[in-house]
């Protein structure tokens, strides 16, 4: 089976998608990048590519008609089918389980460095209860219709240890920030290593756990033996200079956005994506060429950091943030030239008594304003309008962007994917299919 | 630096360049006068008819910036009160000032005698010898050149500027040299700017061949740096261009494509036309992202700023005055935004550019004010798409390497894509 792989390497997250030969999604990955872009690219790649073996699996056969190729299709592949996603929840598991015993022999290394000589042995038997404990909590994790905070490995551990070794700490004895140290330098060793193999390993442990019937082994069998072929791959995205390939195979984010939203949405005209430092402002043609473009140049305040800024200013979540801006019912207007500077400011509105709501809708409103002022510098807001990138999923963000859209512009379409996370990956898949037929043809 | 390719036409620039700045270093001690007075509107002829050397605090900003110097200068003038926000070539000639005056090439530079500040289509420049005057205490010759808001010279203009130069100019000139005024002396100079004037619009001009064997831009701005600075007028200028203009024809012939400092630029794969002025803290990897991906400036509206001559006009040794007065009324910064726009959208179809590109500069309002305008009716008037980058002058604090790469590459891309298309 020959595929194409679109990797978009963001400052936040790294992102894969997998297009088979008729151009359909059957398979992604995301993972936080890190700061190191080679394993953030070649986790989730693999990942994609567990995908892809899983949406084999989901159809009994090669999934050259897996998915219609619309928005609404490109679902993970996880939502297919019953058998195959008990299966793939025992595989998640095994794949946690994993990563579990990893972190318990980087904690146990970490535990052995001289600052901890007097007390070693106990930091190692509370290291193993945490763990021991960590690792009970992960069937209820991926037990069937369990809720997950969050895919990522780091966020599930994390919580569960945070939990845990709150719980369990001494301050007499062995600290909580003691218990951090051990996990903040086991999770990067973790994060940073990467799981080859992995398919096979995890997939015959979850065959066996998950108590799968041969008919189900038969196709597993069958589509482990089929060859994936990567025809093609293209790199784009912040880190896409550190892609191990050539450069024939790297695009700009620019054009990878602009392709991707025209792939979810074949009427945009208009795309503004807000990712964590960058906002884009894109406007393409019938055939989601880009025709023109805007980025914010000296300054990132307007981008998703202002808002995780805000968040941790406010001891709050970065998802709490959208919900309780939501809430209000005052209009308050907030500089948005600096991040920092609104942080003293939303410090100050504290002060004053003002209410955590309004600042919030004020906030929400000034990262907007910046991103319609790229906007108007692209060329204005055409219909349709697809909005992109991690700010898309604030539904804050999103409410104040339909009003000023609606002010300046009149009525638009405002077209938001719950996968618009993935747009640059698509679209950098699109390019590397693109380039492949064209070299067909 | 010691990889750079070097032709026997920079070489040439670079010995004028630092004898001038040898010359300059030892003006004082040998009783030579000096006169400060910026690039565009320029007198230069008419100031070294009386003897009198000239210094262009803009090219020394701009060398400064080039050896990396101007960061501890603008950090110099804003200790002393300067604005993040002024214009960073005033704050690394201020700065430069303050820690001794010592030139880009490391040799003391001369208290000014005069200042003639001959050009004032760019406020900022009158304030910057407000600043200068208040150091050092020396006379100011001011011209005012009124800027050509129909889009073309009128003649009241002309006859407004030729008249400040009998009464204001010329006896300021003639009192701080202690000489006459010699017109036949002027108009020899004249006559050798005219010359060289020629070959540097060949020079320019030669970009409109595929492929264009000259960078418009990276390039373009050595090669109007002797005319630009204090050799127009001058044998050494008419020597050098015709020197350069020789190069530029082997060029041509061997079918060559521009000089990079990374040596021969393999193939053109892009046509760029590019308004508004280069960062020179950063200048080689600003020019590295253009010519690794194959990019070529054709035109550029930059290297203009001294001079427009692609559009006819010369020096001309009959009318001395009138030519000086047409000179600094024609500069690229003094014309019009309408008659910017005009200009640019020759250089897009004369050139067969690819794609148009604007180099905003936060610190210029006289080049930044409109630009995006511009950049949308260009694209509405050709067809032919723009993109816009921000960065500085001389501050190395506002050249952001990574971000605009990304935009350069993006832009460039997007040309491939259209031309997949079409």
């Amino acid at each position: 089976m020959r595929v194409f792989a679109g990797i978009d390497l963001g400052s936040t997250t790294t992102k894969a998608v997998i297009l088979d030969e008729e151009g359909h999604v059957v398979g992604r990955g995301i993972t936080n990048s890190r700061s190191n872009y080679d394993v953030a690219c070649a986790v989730v790649r693999d990942e994609a590519f567990v995908r892809v073996r899983f949406s084999m699996i989901s159809e009994g056969r090669t999934p050259s008609s897996a998915l219609p190729r619309d928005s609404a299709a490109f679902a993970a592949p996880a939502d297919e089918g019953v058998r195959h996603s008990d299966l793939e929840t025992h595989f998640r598991l095994h794949q946690y389980l994993f990563n579990l015993d990893r972190l318990r022999a980087s904690m146990h290394a970490a535990s052995e460095t001289s600052r901890h000589r007097a007390y070693v042995r106990d930091l190692g038997a509370l290291l193993d209860h945490i763990t021991d404990r960590m690792r009970e909590r992960a069937y209820e994790h991926f037990a069937p219709n369990a809720n997950r905070k969050s895919d990522f490995f780091r966020d599930l551990a994390a919580s569960d240890y945070m939990h845990l070794a709150s719980e369990l700490a001494d301050p007499k004895a062995i600290s909580f920030e003691t218990l951090c140290a051990m996990f903040d330098a086991a999770i990067l060793v973790v994060e940073n290593s990467i799981d080859a193999q992995s398919f096979e390993r995890h997939m015959s442990a979850a065959l066996a756990s998950s108590n799968a019937p041969q008919s189900l082994r038969d196709v597993v069998e069958r589509v482990c033996a089929i060859e994936i072929e990567e025809a093609g791959t293209v790199g784009t995205g912040y880190g896409r200079q550190r892609l191990p390939f050539p450069k024939e195979q790297i695009r700009s984010e620019i054009l990878c956005h602009g392709l991707g939203a025209h792939a979810m949405f074949p009427r945009t005209r208009t795309v503004l994506d807000i990712g964590g430092q960058d906002t884009k402002a894109i406007q393409v043609d019938a055939n989601g060429i880009v025709t023109s473009f805007q980025m914010n140049d000296r300054c990132a305040a307007g981008c998703g950091r202002y808002l995780g800024y805000i968040a941790d200013e406010m001891n709050l979540a970065l998802h709490e943030l959208g919900p309780l801006a939501q809430q209000s019912r005052n209009h308050v207007k907030i500089n948005s030239t600096c991040t920092v500077f609104a942080g003293a400011e939303l410090r100050d509105r504290l002060a004053l008594g003002q209410k955590r709501e309004d600042i919030l809708a004020g906030l929400h409103r000034a990262i907007i304003l910046r991103a319609m002022s790229l906007l108007a510098r692209s060329g204005g807001v055409e219909d349709e309008f697809t909005f992109t990138g991690g700010v898309a999923r604030n539904a804050a963000a999103v409410a104040a962007l339909r009003d000023l859209v609606r002010e300046n512009y009149g009525e638009r379409t405002l077209n938001i994917s719950a996968d618009s996370i993935y747009t640059g990956a698509l679209g950098a898949a699109l390019f590397a299919r693109r380039a492949e037929s064209r070299i067909a043809a | 630096m010691s990889d750079v390719q070097k032709e026997a036409s920079m070489l040439l620039q670079k010995r004028l360049l630092s004898d001038h700045f040898d010359v300059l270093s030892h003006a004082t001690e040998e009783g030579r006068k000096v006169v400060y007075t910026f690039v565009p509107g320029n007198l230069n002829e008419l100031v070294r008819s009386f003897d009198l050397l000239p210094l262009l605090p803009e090219i020394n900003a701009l060398q400064s910036g080039m050896r990396k110097l101007s960061g501890n200068y603008i950090t110099e003038a804003e200790k002393h009160g300067h604005s993040e926000d002024v214009c960073t070539y005033v704050k690394c000639d201020i700065g430069q000032l303050l820690k001794g005056n010592i030139g880009p090439t490391g040799k003391p530079l001369p208290k000014p005698d005069l200042l003639l500040l001959s050009y004032t289509g760019c406020f900022t420049f009158l304030k910057w010898f407000e600043l200068l005057r208040e150091q050092y205490d020396c006379p100011v010759a001011m011209l005012h050149v009124p800027y050509q808001s129909n889009g073309a010279l009128d003649e009241h203009q002309r006859q407004y500027v030729i008249d400040q130069l009998h009464s204001e100019v010329i006896p300021k000139l003639e009192q701080v040299s202690g000489k006459k005024y010699d017109e036949d002396r002027l108009r020899e100079m004249l006559r050798l700017s005219a010359i060289a004037e020629d070959d540097l619009v060949w020079v320019l001009e030669s970009a409109k061949h595929t492929p264009s064997p000259i960078d418009a831009y990276f390039g373009g701005v050595y090669y109007v740096g002797p005319i630009f600075s204090a050799f127009r007028g001058t044998q050494s200028a008419v020597d050098y261009y015709a020197l350069l203009r020789r190069e530029i024809e082997e060029r041509i012939a061997a079918g060559l494509g521009p000089v990079t400092p990374d040596g021969q630029l393999k193939e053109e794969r892009y046509r760029l036309v590019v308004e508004g002025p280069p960062n020179w803290t950063s200048f080689r990897d600003f020019w590295r992202m253009f010519y690794d991906e194959g990019a070529v400036v054709v035109a550029s509206t930059y290297t203009k700023v001294g001079g427009l001559y692609d559009t006819g006009f010369r020096h001309d040794p009959a009318h001395p005055l009138e030519s000086l007065a047409d000179y600094c009324l024609g500069c690229y910064t003094n014309l019009s935004l309408p008659a910017r726009v005009d200009l640019l959208e020759r250089y897009v179809r004369e050139y067969n550019a690819d794609g148009l590109l604007i180099n905003s500069v936060k610190s210029c309002n006289s080049f930044s004010v409109g630009q995006l305008l511009m950049l949308r009716e260009i694209e509405k008037r050709t067809g032919v798409p723009g993109a816009f980058i921000e960065s500085d002058l001389v501050d190395p604090r506002y050249f952001s390497a990574a971000n605009i790469k990304n935009r350069i590459e993006s832009f460039l891309q997007m040309l491939d894509q259209r031309r997949a298309i079409a």
